[in-house]
């Protein structure tokens, strides 16, 4: 089905990888060995500034973060720089970039130096593997789904660089808490997104991409548990506010934090927000069918798609990060280990189930709505049976004259001993 | 100068080496673990060389025992940590000069 | 192996990678020689990738850099008093000079030889290819692995437990 854009044209902006690809062959006739990549590259950094990190990053990620938990938490957010202040963000950088960025004098001021670096890279480097849209993706490699995961193990080190160095021992608490909730949060996450591969046969994004778009049907319907235990996982990993007990600032100042100012501070606040963009691109991929939207995509650029989930998925992030308290650190750690991992471990078992009698079936198409049918229904009761087994109750909400009757009635003043 | 198969091959050598120097002589057992670790990473890189460029009618069995490397490596330092954990809790050192206990 | 591209990553890489492991031999704070250890699993990952095994170079920075250098920290961190300093034992010497008696052993064997080669990457060694070979022909040492790690992972917890931790147990 061909509509009225006609696919594999320099014009056609569904798929803007034909366009840069004729410019950089046009430039490739013409110019000297070895212009072309820098053209590339130059090409690459304006259109991912313009499409990407200027709408996510500073107005969505900053300022729209901060507009939503504002009105989740009746204030009102910043309004005072430009129209609706919207100009926050870039007084914010200039502001940083202005301070003084110091280091402590018994600091390794190697290390606290190259932290923000080594934070920054992998931010970057995530992106490679992700398919914006059709063709749209930088490097195809066919295990992209595990060179997201390696390249993700990165930041720990980076984020432990910071804590480490900076000789201050709220600082250290912090680095030590990021790394055993790195160690803890990784396993349940390489489980639940092991389960998205069981199922798809691939470790290929853009292969996943293209189940999705065969079969009709996005992975978050046929395995919601998954998701939950992504989503759970990655926002503990990355230190979002919920589970953020790195960098909890009721209890260890600023984590690993503490010591940094200026505009390396502003690198790991800036890329904090990268990363959770970066999951939730790698999330809409993986789950919720990348650029594809049933047929839509014929119509409406795939990247217009791609990034609508992302941000989508982000707000999930800003909202959790709005409305949930923060939890004590044994708390996280007992939840990942007793909570999530046999969760991911049963997913996983089910999965593989499926996939087996599926495969026995030829892979009928109409097998896999009944298979997300039962899915949803296992994930729900599974959560609910392995809370009831561990012991948590729902909370009720207590009421005044129910408390006072357990505590033995109301007395009267004068009867009271 | 084209990279081919004693290119690879030397950088593992030296890799091996300097993994074996670092583990006899380290003062500090998690010292010792490190070295073992670049030697075992030495090897695989070799098994991998040796993957890629040999005359083999199964090149995959390189990839595999890499797997394994990989498998027992991991355990080895989860263990070798463990180890030096609970040996520092009990003799509040981990040199592995100071560990003589059985020496008369 | 042929052209610029693979040529230059080839030497960037090994001067990584090799001076990235001296460091772990001469720096003297051991925080220090786990970063340049770090650096080196990433070197070495880039061979990987070079000798065209993707897999086994993801499943290289995986395990490595995401779990045994973080490993290593948290046991540097936990060993406080000795954990700081990166010295030599009195056995120092012997052992350099035993390593690089080693190497030139190893040097003239590998330039000695008359490797019998191929130029193009023989095909078959990707992912798909890996999992079939692990779960056919290598499928009972894969079974053992996995006995392993779990035997590994219940003597770690076993050897790390304090006292108090394995009094309360008792009692219950």
């Amino acid at each position: 089905m061909t509509p009225f854009l006609v696919s594999d044209k320099w014009y056609d902006i569904r798929d803007l990888g034909n366009l840069s690809r004729e410019i950089l062959e046009a430039a490739d006739r013409i110019l000297p060995f070895g212009v072309v990549y820098v053209l590339a590259a130059l090409i690459g950094f304006v259109a991912s500034f313009l499409l990407f990190v200027l709408p996510s990053q500073l107005i969505v990620g900053v300022y729209g973060e901060r507009r939503i938990i504002g009105r989740m938490q009746s204030r009102l957010g910043p309004n005072r720089v430009g129209p609706f202040g919207l100009l926050q963000p870039i007084a914010d950088a200039i502001k940083l970039i202005q301070k003084e960025a110091l280091t402590p004098t018994r600091a390794d001021r190697a290390v606290m130096y190259i932290a923000p670096i080594v934070f920054v890279m992998p931010a970057v480097l995530l992106w490679a593997v992700i398919p914006f849209g059709e063709n749209m993706v930088i490097a195809d490699i066919p295990v992209s789904l595990m060179y997201f995961l390696a390249v993700s193990s990165l930041p720990v080190i980076a984020t432990f660089m910071a804590g480490w160095s900076a000789n201050n021992k709220y600082s250290l608490f912090g680095a030590m808490r990021i790394v055993s909730m790195a160690i803890s949060y990784e396993s349940p996450l390489v489980l639940a997104l092991l389960g998205a591969v069981v199922m798809t046969g691939t470790i290929s994004l853009s292969g996943m991409v293209a189940w999705a778009d065969e079969f009709n049907i996005w992975m978050v319907f046929v395995q919601p548990l998954a998701l939950v235990i992504y989503f759970i996982c990655v926002s503990a990993e990355l230190n979002r506010t919920p589970v953020d007990i790195a960098e909890a600032e009721s209890e260890i100042v600023a984590g690993y934090l503490t010591e940094y100012s200026g505009m390396k501070w502003g690198l790991f606040y800036g890329m904090d927000i990268g990363y959770a963009l970066a999951a939730s691109g790698f999330a809409a991929t993986v789950f919720l069918g990348g650029w594809t939207f049933f047929g839509l995509e014929q119509w409406v650029p795939g990247w217009l798609i791609f990034i609508a989930k992302t941000h989508l998925f982000y707000f999930l992030f800003i909202w959790t990060r709005g409305t949930l308290p923060r939890l004590r650190a044994d708390q996280l750690m007992a939840f990942a280990w007793k909570f999530l991992l046999p969760l991911g471990v049963f997913n996983l078992l089910i999965v593989s189930t499926e996939r087996m009698l599926w495969s026995e079936q030829d892979y009928a198409k109409g097998l896999i709505y009944v298979f997300a049918l039962v899915n949803i229904v296992l994930s729900v009761a599974l959560v609910y049976a392995w809370a009831r087994f561990n012991g948590y109750r729902p909370e009720q909400t207590p009421t005044r004259p129910r408390l006072v009757k357990q505590a033995g009635g109301y007395i009267p003043v004068g009867e009271r001993s | 100068m084209t990279p081919g198969i004693e290119h690879f091959l030397t950088v593992g050598a030296l890799l091996f080496c300097l993994g074996l120097a670092i583990s006899l002589s380290k003062r500090n057992a998690i010292g010792v673990l490190m070295g073992v670790e670049l030697m075992l990473n030495a090897v695989n890189l070799t098994l991998i060389t040796f993957s890629r460029f040999a005359v083999s009618p199964n090149p995959i069995a390189g990839h595999t025992f890499v797997v394994f490397i990989l498998t027992v490596a991991a355990a080895e330092a989860a263990v070798a940590l463990a180890l030096a954990v609970a040996v520092y809790r009990n003799r509040e050192t981990i040199d592995v000069d100071r560990l003589n206990l059985l020496r008369s | 192996m042929e052209g610029f591209g693979p040529s230059f990553a080839f030497w960037v890489l090994a001067a990584l990678t090799l001076v990235a492991a001296g460091g772990v031999m001469v720096s003297r704070n051991l925080l220090h020689a786990v970063l340049f250890l770090i650096l080196t699993f990433i070197g070495v990952a880039g061979f990987f990738v070079l000798l065209s095994a993707d897999f086994i170079a993801m499943a290289q920075v995986i395990i490595y850099v995401g779990a045994i250098a973080v490993l290593v920290l948290f046991a540097v961190l936990l060993t406080p008093r000795s954990g700081r300093d990166n010295g030599e034992t009195r056995w120092a010497l012997p052992g350099i000079l035993l390593a690089v008696c080693l190497a030139a052993i190893f040097l003239f064997v590998v330039h000695d030889t008359a490797w019998n080669t191929v130029d193009e990457a023989p095909a078959g060694l990707d992912a798909r290819a890996l999992g079939t070979a692990l779960l056919t022909t290598w499928v009972v040492p894969f079974e053992i692995a996995s006995v392993l790690l779990t035997a590994a992972l219940v003597g770690a917890i076993m050897l790390t437990r304090s006292p108090e931790e394995e009094a309360e147990d008792a009692l219950v």
